[in-house]
Order: structure tokens, then C-alpha cells, then sequence
């Protein structure tokens, strides 16, 4: 079971009466990309939130990278890479500053940021855009962009929060290719998403109603289970029931 | 250390991006400096008194030629009615009337004289009882004058005034010291708080916070442009008060330094704090204005704490600009040396201590 990266127990967050997440409970291996399926205001960035350190759990337990989400969340920190669903690199600093200034928060070198960016660079075929401002980029770009700083140190999880919102299907290609890349080297993928297309590339997909996990399992099993024929048809069924959201 | 650097780096260059906030440094300064020490003057001129004259006699004429003559007093006008300068005064065109009784100089000579009346409007109450001063002064004069003609001393020569430190009695070497306070709220108080509130606004700040750096060390990087920042600020202060205003410290520069550097460590430490409880720049703002507000009334800046109710008094110990003013005057117009005023420094570096690490404690990485 060492090869188990992500485990999640009842966990569980309240805002008040409202609870956001209700007792969800998975886990996820290592190299594995990870569907996180659900309607708008179901609670995926809630537990994804618990997951990085950002938002305390109210009850339940969980482990990423082999911490405790409720005391260590300042250690899950250094083994994760967090792209978030609002774009939230620096607009105002150019491609290389904004490399620079997350290589350097996460504690590499010089030296090894230098080598790391000419890397990932030369791999976006971002090389001529090095002292561009972000602000300045398309969406795409900046996408992609985000997903290469949060990937800069090499962690062992990357969470990805609607990565492909509002890009074009090209772009949205790249872009997964991108993550296979990162799995094959050994990186789980831990991803949000409302394409039921790309819901397909998954290794496993869970889909969330109303804070809770109604299904869990691999896209071709889930698509026996509720005798459909894509994807779509899945989360439609399950996503009929939802009483929040939509 | 490297995310310290980098951190600092990316400051400095945010800053240097903005379209006005460089200009903002340089400009703001030498603004505040050149033209308020102009306007903020407590210096009452200009007032208008009309002279009730019903003696008609050199004295009463005497009097009023002094009024004429004087910096301060402007003769508005001359009647023989009281009546007309009271619907003057009604009307503002005149500040202050002085009537001077019939048979005024006659009773002089001879007996004790009917009282001269002065009537001032006070709705401004500095102008009306400066203005009242200082018409007592000159007609005081104007009889002592008189007086004197017919008797060997003078008064001027039994009485000698100094006036020590702020020797001209200059008004602007009492608020220059004030203004550079001013300046160092504005900017070492305002600018960290935006940029922290204008990081929640734009999402940036949540990369940062999904990163294992350590909340001080995020704090420090933040708040140490704007402790350059601030010492630029004030040398250019302390130039343009040198060479607009003749205005040099007659303590040591080294103790100018050390006191700003206290306080701008203060004023940000809170800024930040502010910030760290705010979600929108409205809210930082807002409550940035509240602590500005009591700051600028309630430490000394602009009227002196000795002559407020007790209980103000006893809470300005707790303003961190009343012991920087006290530090900055006495050093600019006394000569006061650091050790003299240790109690002043010890108070800033407790504060400077609170509320930086009180700005480090309420960042929260995890909610």
C-alpha cells in the first residue's frame, strides 16, 4: 500500500450550517491522474483546497504525500504543485521573473532554476516568450504556463483546479499532453474538470454531488455500471439528483 | 534565504511596473514638503479691525495708526458709531472693533479713564483671540509710548523676551517635523497594506500561500521596500526642509535615522495587520483612515499634547507618532541627544517588535 499517494477518510468541511464537503473518503496511487468530477458548487475545490494546506477540515481525516492534512499542512506544501481555478501567477512580472520566484519560494538554486526553466521552457517552445509579461499572454499560454511553474520543483502531487477552463480544444490537447508527460515521470495528477472528454483520459474519476462522492472508478467501469455510453451520460445521471449548484 | 531574495526582488520590480507608484515616492514628498509648510500656519494675519473713535484725540489717533501699522492688524475702518461697526462685524467685513470712550485721553491725564471696549468676533476662534492679543499689544504699546515721553524709562527696556529653540517664534519649523510623520503614514502605512489587499484582490496571493514559505519570512520581504522606500522619503524631507525652509537639526542626524527607522517598521507592521483583516481595499482603506485620523489629532502633530484633557493625554502613550514627533522636534530645533531621549526610541522598538510580529502571526497560510 506504500504506493498510495493520496488517502482520505470523512473529511469533511462545514461553513456554518452549510456543508461544502460531506464525508468524502478515496484514494489515490501513485502516477495516477485523477478525475475529480462534478457540477458547479459541489465541493471540489473545497476538499481540493483541504487537500494543499489551504483550508483546515472540520472533521475526518486525510493524507497527502504522507502528511496529515489537519497538523502537517505546512510539510504538504514542499510535495505538492497547486494550479488554481482562477489564473494566479504575477501579471505584472515576465515569464522567467514569475519561474524565478516560485523556484526560488521552493528552494532551489540559481544555478538549478536556470537549468529547470531553460528546460521546461525549451519543452513549451516558450523559449522566444522568456521576457514577455504574463499579463500580456493568451490564455492558453498562461495556462500552460501555470501548469509548468506548478511543476517547477517536482512534486510528487499536482493539483489541478479546472486547468482547461475557457481554453480552445487545440490548446486543450497540448495541455493534456502535458499531464501524461508528467505521470509517466511518476507525478499523480490530481484534476478538476468539466469536459467530460477529458474526463475520459482519466486513470480513475470520481464524481461529486452535493459534497458527497456518488461514484468512483475507472471511466470504462463506471460506463458499464450506469449502462452509458460516454461519459456525459454518467455525470448526467449522477448530476440530475444535485439539490445545490447547477 | 534564496526565497527571501527572490521575494524582495519581485517587489522592488512590482513596484517599479506600476504606471504611478515610483512617481507617487519621488513626487509626494517634495509636494507635501515645498507647499504645506506654506499653508499650515497657525500665524494669524490679516485682521480686520475697525476703530470706534469717540475721543478724536492723539491718543485715540495714535492707537489707531498703530493698528494700521501693524503686520497683523489691517485698519478696516474708522467711525464714530459703534452701531456701523457692529453691522460690519455682522457682515465679516470686520474681525475686531476696539472703541475708544470719549474723553479718553482728557481722563488720562487727570483720572482713572473710561475703559476702552474691544469687541472681537470668535467664530474663528484662533483669529479672534489672536486678533484680540494683539490689538491688547499694540495699543498697550501705544500707551506705554506715550507714558514714556514724559517719563525716563521705557518699558520696552525693563522687559527683554527669548524665545529658545524655534527662536523666529516660526511656525514652520514647529510643523515640518509634523509633516514628515505625515508623510511616512502615508506611504510606509498606505502602500504595503494595498499591495498585500490588491495580492487577496488579483487571486495571487493563494500560490503563494499553497507554497511551504514561511509567513516571516513572506512578511519581511513585503514590508522591506517599503522600509527603503521610507528612508528615501526621508532624506528628501529632510532636504527640501533644508533648502526651502533653512531648516538644519541642531541633534545628529543619526538620531533622525534611528527614530524613522523605528517608526516605519511601526506604521507598516500595523499596515500590514490591517491588511491581513481586510478582503477588499475599500476595508484596508477605511480603517487605515480611522487609525490615520487619531494619529494626526490625538499625537502632538498638529496641537500640543500638554494641553489636552487628561485621559487623551494618558492614551497618546500609546500612538506611536507621539514619540517620534517628540524625537524629531527635539532633535531638529533643541539638540537633543539620543540618550536623552531613550525612552522615546525603547517606545518605537516595542511597537515596531507588536505589530510586526502581530502582521507575521495574523497572515494565515490555512484557514
Amino acid at each position: 500500500m506504500s504506493d498510495i499517494v493520496i488517502s482520505v477518510r470523512d473529511l469533511t468541511k462545514c461553513f456554518g450550517n452549510f456543508t461544502a464537503v460531506d464525508r468524502i473518503s478515496f484514494d489515490v496511487r501513485k502516477g495516477e491522474i485523477f478525475g475529480f468530477l462534478g457540477a458547479n458548487g459541489a465541493g471540489k475545490t473545497t476538499a481540493m483546497r483541504m487537500l494543499c494546506g489551504l483550508s483546515y477540515p472540520t472533521s475526518g481525516s486525510g493524507s497527502v504525500a504522507g502528511f496529515d492534512v489537519m497538523r502537517e499542512g505546512e510539510l504538504i506544501k514542499r510535495h505538492i504543485g497547486y494550479m488554481s481555478q482562477r489564473f494566479s501567477l504575477y501579471n505584472d512580472l515576465t515569464v522567467w521573473e514569475n519561474m524565478r520566484l516560485f523556484a526560488g519560494i521552493y528552494g532551489l538554486s540559481a544555478k538549478q532554476t536556470e537549468e529547470r526553466a531553460t528546460e521546461l521552457l525549451n519543452r513549451l517552445n516558450f523559449s522566444s516568450e522568456r521576457n514577455t509579461l504574463v499579463g500580456s499572454l493568451p490564455l492558453g499560454w498562461k495556462q500552460k504556463l501555470s501548469f509548468v511553474i506548478a511543476t517547477i520543483h517536482r512534486p510528487e502531487v499536482v493539483f489541478l483546479d479546472e486547468p482547461t477552463g475557457g481554453v480552445d480544444p487545440v490548446t486543450r490537447r497540448q495541455f493534456w499532453e502535458m499531464i501524461y508527460e508528467a505521470a509517466e515521470g511518476g507525478t499523480t495528477i490530481f484534476v478538476t474538470t468539466h469536459y467530460m472528454d477529458e474526463a475520459e483520459y482519466c486513470t480513475r474519476v470520481s464524481i461529486m454531488v452535493d459534497g458527497e462522492v456518488r461514484a468512483l472508478d475507472t471511466p470504462f467501469r463506471l460506463k458499464q455500471q450506469f449502462a452509458a455510453e460516454s461519459m456525459d451520460e454518467v455525470f448526467r445521471v449522477l448530476a440530475r439528483g444535485a439539490k445545490r449548484g447547477g | 534565504m534564496r526565497a527571501f531574495i527572490v521575494l524582495v526582488q519581485k517587489e522592488f520590480l512590482q513596484i517599479r511596473r506600476n504606471s504611478f507608484l515610483p512617481k507617487l515616492i519621488v513626487v509626494f514628498p517634495i509636494m507635501i514638503m515645498l507647499l504645506m509648510p506654506l499653508i499650515m500656519t497657525m500665524d494669524v494675519r490679516n485682521v480686520n479691525v475697525a476703530v470706534v473713535d469717540l475721543d478724536r484725540s492723539t491718543t485715540s489717533h495714535r492707537i489707531a495708526s498703530h493698528i494700521e501699522a501693524s503686520e497683523y492688524l489691517t485698519l478696516a475702518q474708522t467711525t464714530a458709531e459703534y452701531s456701523l461697526s457692529i453691522e460690519a462685524l455682522e457682515q465679516g467685513e470686520v474681525d475686531v472693533i476696539v472703541q475708544i470712550p470719549a474723553n479718553f485721553e482728557r481722563d488720562m491725564m487727570i483720572a482713572t479713564p473710561k475703559r476702552i471696549s474691544i469687541t472681537a468676533n470668535a467664530v474663528n476662534a484662533t483669529k479672534g483671540g489672536m486678533g484680540m492679543q494683539y490689538i491688547v499689544q499694540t495699543i498697550a504699546r501705544t500707551l506705554s509710548e506715550l507714558r514714556g515721553e514724559k517719563s525716563p524709562s521705557k518699558l520696552s527696556e525693563l522687559v527683554t523676551i527669548e524665545n529658545r529653540y524655534n527662536s523666529t517664534l516660526n511656525y514652520r519649523h514647529y510643523m515640518i517635523p509634523a509633516l514628515m510623520i505625515i508623510l511616512f503614514i502615508l506611504i510606509c502605512g498606505f502602500l504595503p497594506a494595498l499591495s498585500i489587499v490588491g495580492e487577496k484582490e488579483s487571486g495571487t496571493i493563494e500560490q503563494i500561500n499553497v507554497t511551504p514559505l514561511s509567513r516571516l519570512t513572506f512578511t519581511l520581504a513585503k514590508l522591506l521596500p517599503y522600509w527603503i522606500i521610507g528612508l528615501f522619503v526621508v532624506t528628501v524631507a529632510m532636504l527640501v526642509a533644508r533648502l526651502a525652509y533653512g531648516l538644519i537639526p541642531v541633534g545628529s542626524v543619526g538620531a533622525i535615522y534611528l527614530g524613522a527607522i523605528l517608526f516605519i517598521f511601526t506604521i507598516s507592521g500595523l499596515s500590514l495587520t490591517i491588511a491581513n483583516f481586510s478582503e477588499t481595499m475599500q476595508q484596508t482603506m477605511f480603517v487605515m483612515f480611522f487609525f490615520i485620523m487619531i494619529f494626526m489629532l490625538m499625537s502632538g502633530l498638529l496641537t500640543p499634547i500638554d494641553s489636552m484633557p487628561l485621559w487623551a493625554q494618558k492614551f497618546t502613550t500609546i500612538l506611536p507618532p507621539r514619540y517620534y514627533i517628540e524625537i524629531l522636534r527635539s532633535v531638529y530645533l533643541k539638540g537633543t541627544s539620543i540618550v536623552e531621549l531613550w525612552i522615546n526610541f525603547v517606545a518605537l522598538g516595542i511597537f515596531a517588535v507588536i505589530f510586526n510580529l502581530l502582521a507575521a502571526f495574523t497572515y494565515k497560510k490555512q484557514v
